[in-house]
């Protein structure tokens, strides 16, 4: 289970394959990876936007997204968990966030990736402040599913 | 010792503050320590609390040492 809050952009492409080479424990031992890439787009809520700033609380974010990996672990048969998550300037295409669940199965790597995504929006402490073209604006709550 | 609280995100912004500190002895509760740190305030709807980093409740005790933060409803992932 490995959490991080980076600073910097990251490929979450890399960041899969880098931890499965450090991690040969998993070699051979699972069937299913899901993964889930959270990425911001240049649009929102009917506005163009050219760039956002993700604001976090660092010590509770940590703990929260620690607890989620954890809650995961407990609910399904998973090997093992990566979250990233992004905080600080970012810019349109750029990765906010990335998740991936490693089980033998699928059965437990969807629902346990889903699990991940949906209790990071509603628990995980960052906010969003937008920048569009004539001003810059909190997002006040999460698209519904 | 005291109470370290803490504004995050639009909230911050309102109140320009980010960090203050209560003395204990004036709060027993998280509501008493928004109250404190905000003059005497109402407690703004959908705001959310931590104590010590664990949502909390407006009535929660609060004790010396603790910190509450006060944020609005998260955006991340």
């Amino acid at each position: 289970m490995l959490v991080e809050l980076r600073g910097n952009n990251f490929d979450p492409w890399q960041e899969i394959q880098q931890f499965q080479n450090s991690h040969p424990e998993l070699t051979g031992k699972f069937g299913a990876t899901s993964v889930f890439v959270g990425t911001m787009r240049d649009f929102n809520d009917g506005k163009d936007v050219s760039s956002m700033f993700l604001e976090h609380y660092p010590e509770m974010t940590q703990k929260y997204l620690e607890d989620i990996s954890t809650e995961a672990s407990q609910k399904w048969s998973i090997l093992d968990t990566l979250i990233i998550h992004r905080y600080g300037e970012i810019q349109p295409d750029d990765p906010i966030v990335l998740l991936v669940v490693w089980s033998a199965h699928r059965a437990q790597t969807i629902p346990a990736c889903s699990y991940l995504i949906e209790e990071l929006k509603m628990r995980a402490p960052f906010w969003k402040r937008e920048t569009t073209k004539n001003q810059t604006r909190w997002v006040e709550k999460n698209t519904p599913v | 010792m005291s109470i370290t609280v803490k504004f995050f995100a639009s909230l911050r912004e309102t109140l320009n503050r980010d960090v203050c500190s209560v003395e204990p002895s004036d709060a027993h509760t998280a509501v008493d320590v928004w109250r404190i740190a905000t003059n005497g305030s109402e407690f703004p709807e959908n705001t959310l609390i931590a104590i010590n980093m664990d949502y909390a409740k407006p009535e929660q005790p609060v004790a010396d040492g603790d910190e509450v933060a006060f944020f609005p409803p998260v955006t991340g992932g």
